[in-house]
């Protein structure tokens, strides 16, 4: 009898290569994603050291940070970003790492086409040079992000040396109100715990609610987790994880099919296996959530007031509190729904995928976007694009006022033509609301994709419930 | 590619009394279009070192005379959180910081910081309030890596750990990938023999057959 294990301890032990003298371990890495932006220095270091990549076809390169989402095909407008996406062309096809290229059909973002083309799968090892590559966790997966030397490591030896981490059992129960989304959870959980509340912990998501979820909303919370400081967030694979990948280009087939689902299945964590750390989170009690500040905790409810420093007793959250007030332009105890935007951002590896635009698009239907404010809906990937278009939601947005872009990063990271200006405004489904993240001086709140869409029309943060 | 090697530094040290720091706001988004590693000292804290007309910001701790040139900086809890740029590192590295202190750490860039020679010292929050004091009051910090310690004038010498096989190859300079090539080829090749037979869908370059 071996002792009772999480998920996370099955993902480790299956990956340990070699135990390394000082406590850490050699870890066999199964999957790495390679994206224009941080993968450039990785490939110089190949290059110059003269080395081959070990198994080129464990790698899958795209580019999706700095391109543009105007249009698609032809010259790129910005120099430095046209230079990027050709270096990355030039490295992919010098090394032969598979391409989803620019104008083809699998183009995305990163953590969004992963999953799409099946190249995520459960129980694997997945790496990037993107901290948001806890997306993949959704699928069962050990998947965290990694500097650019480390992609150096992983390009060559397909290992790479790690520590093990604490776990955290982060546990939904009860029901939330229909319009709440996996996002809501998501910002409550930080808002709740601390953008550093998971700082060393692998987080696996359990409990009847995570049962009912779609890979979408799985894939949402596990993106969040970054920002509760967590390099990995998991959700055990199960029927709804094997339905989504089944037939995926990259997914296997056949016996290899019957044979990976019996694996995956031994995956969930076992019965009476022990967490470092244990978090409750009750959805009955969780309302709309929208960032008010410039670091993803700084979240409230969408009834509430913005914070007034003079009532906080500890004084480095004092401080805290008024700096980000006075980045972000707000008067201490405003109610959050009077806050006035200028730009909406509907997108992103943490929103841009089909059920997110839906959710969005039930909102935008047959209103307005609100004078005054320019709102864009970037889907997260071709693929995407093209079922939103099939289902009319490309219409819809039209009608409503928005602009209906090509697949990309854009106003989440801001490297490409979509930007804030200073002191604009954005209500955005994006993850994060760091200073300057949208733009130098742009102040961004993050929210779910109804809460976005329903701000666009109204023309200040508002309150989904009010248009169900 | 092999770094310098490391042992300690000394000198002055910058005190940033602020939490949550991100890799946004050491090294901002737009600059990572740039793909060269040199020179990305200049970017390191862009828009908190300059204003939007490109004017130094008076007030911030880095552009003081007195801690322009800080090889150390002590900061506030969860530095470097947030995006994995690498860049982060570079740019502070580029601009002579090698040494960050707090009571703790955005993990990529912790781990970023391992990998490119700069130390990572993890240490409790009330210490990092005393060390925010003695750093404004110009106290000389020295960073002792063979002895993980953090010596600071007047003050009792502090410890602090760093993963072993790290502070091994910081100590040596070593490249990473050597070292895995040279002790463990062996073992990676093992490994994939091994994962070959029991997930062999992982091996199968395409699946449409
Ligand atoms: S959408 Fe934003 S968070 Fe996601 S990979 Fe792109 S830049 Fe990073």
């Amino acid at each position: 009898m071996t002792a009772p294990r999480t998920l996370y301890e099955k993902l480790w032990d299956s990956h340990v290569v070699a135990e390394l003298p000082g406590g850490d371990s050699l870890l066999y890495i199964d999957r790495h994603i390679v994206h224009e932006v941080s993968s450039p220095q990785a490939f110089v270091a190949m290059r110059e050291s003269g080395r081959k990549l070990r198994r080129p076809e464990t790698h899958l390169g795209v580019a999706d940070h700095a391109v543009p989402t105007r249009t698609r095909g032809g010259e790129i407008p910005d120099p430095q970003a046209r230079a990027q996406v050709a270096e990355l062309e030039g490295n992919v096809a010098e090394f032969g790492v598979p391409y989803a290229d620019l104008t083809g059909p699998e183009q995305g973002i990163v953590h969004v086409i992963g999953p799409e083309t099946g190249f995520t799968l459960p129980g694997t090892t997945i790496v990037c040079g993107d901290s948001h590559t806890t997306t993949h966790g959704a699928f069962g997966a050990l998947a965290f992000g990694i500097g650019a030397s480390e992609q150096g490591t992983v390009m060559a030896v397909q290992a790479l040396p790690q520590s093990k981490a604490r776990r955290m059992k982060v546990e939904l129960v009860g029901r939330r109100h229909p319009l709440i989304d996996a996002k809501d959870i998501a910002l409550a959980l930080i808002a709740k715990i601390g953008a550093h509340g998971a700082v060393g912990h692998a987080v696996e998501y359990v409990g009847n609610a995570i049962a009912g979820m779609a890979m979408s909303e799985r894939m949402t919370l596990c993106n969040m987790t970054i920002e509760a400081g967590s390099r990995m967030g998991l959700v055990a694979p199960d029927e709804v994880t094997f339905a989504y990948l089944k037939g995926r280009r990259l997914a296997p087939r056949g016996a290899q099919w019957e044979a990976a689902t019996a694996y995956w299945r031994t995956l969930a964590s076992d019965p009476g296996a022990a967490y470092d750390e244990v978090v409750i989170i009750d959805l009955a009690g969780i309302e709309p959530q929208v960032s008010w500040g410039t670091s993803p905790d700084q979240t409230l409810p969408i009834g509430a007031l913005v914070p007034s420093p003079a009532l906080i007793a500890d004084p480095s959250e004092r401080r805290e509190t008024e700096k980000a007030l006075a980045y972000m332009g707000l008067q201490a105890g405003q109610p959050l729904s009077s806050v006035a935007i200028d730009h909406v951002f509907i997108g992103s590896c943490t929103n841009g995928r089909i059920e997110d635009l839906r959710a969005a698009a039930r909102v935008a239907e047959g209103r307005k976007v609100a004078a005054g404010v320019r709102a864009i809906v970037v889907p997260g990937s071709a693929a995407t694009r093209a079922l939103a278009e099939a289902e009319g939601l490309d219409r819809v947005f039209r009608d409503a006022g928005f602009e209906w872009r090509f697949a990309g990063c854009s106003m989440c990271v801001a490297m490409n033509e979509d930007r804030l200006a200073p002191g604009e405004r954005c209500a955005s489904t994006s993850n994060r609301n760091f200073e300057g993240r949208q733009g130098p001086g742009g102040r961004t709140h993050i929210m779910s994709p109804a809460m976005a869409a329903a701000a666009a029309v109204s023309g200040h943060l508002a309150d989904v419930r009010d248009f169900a | 590619m092999p770094n310098q090697p490391f042992v300690t530094v000394t000198g002055s040290a910058a005190a940033m009394r602020e939490e949550n720091i991100d890799t946004d706001i050491i090294f901002p988004a737009r600059f990572l279009l740039i793909t060269a590693r040199a020179d990305l000292g200049e970017y390191a804290f862009h828009d908190r070192r300059f204003d939007a007309d490109g004017n130094e910001v008076q007030g911030f701790v880095l552009n003081s005379e007195q801690f322009r040139e800080a090889p150390v900086l002590v900061a506030g809890a969860n530095f470097g959180s947030g995006s994995s740029r690498e860049q982060a590192v570079w740019a502070l590295l580029g601009r002579g910081t090698r040494a960050v202190v707090s009571s703790s750490f955005g993990e990529i860039f912790y781990s970023n910081c391992l990998r490119n020679g700069i130390v990572p010292i993890l240490l409790p929050k009330e210490d990092i309030a005393v060390l925010m004091d003695a750093a404004e009051s110009g106290a000389v910090f020295t960073a002792d890596l063979e002895a993980l310690e953090l010596r600071v004038e007047g003050q009792p010498p502090r410890r602090f750990e760093i993963p072993p096989e790290r502070r091994m190859a910081m100590l040596k300079g070593w490249d990473e990938t050597d070292q895995i090539v040279n002790q463990f080829g062996a073992d990676i090749d093992a490994f994939e023999q091994r994962q070959r037979k029991a997930q062999p869908w992982l091996y199968q370059k395409e699946q449409d057959t």
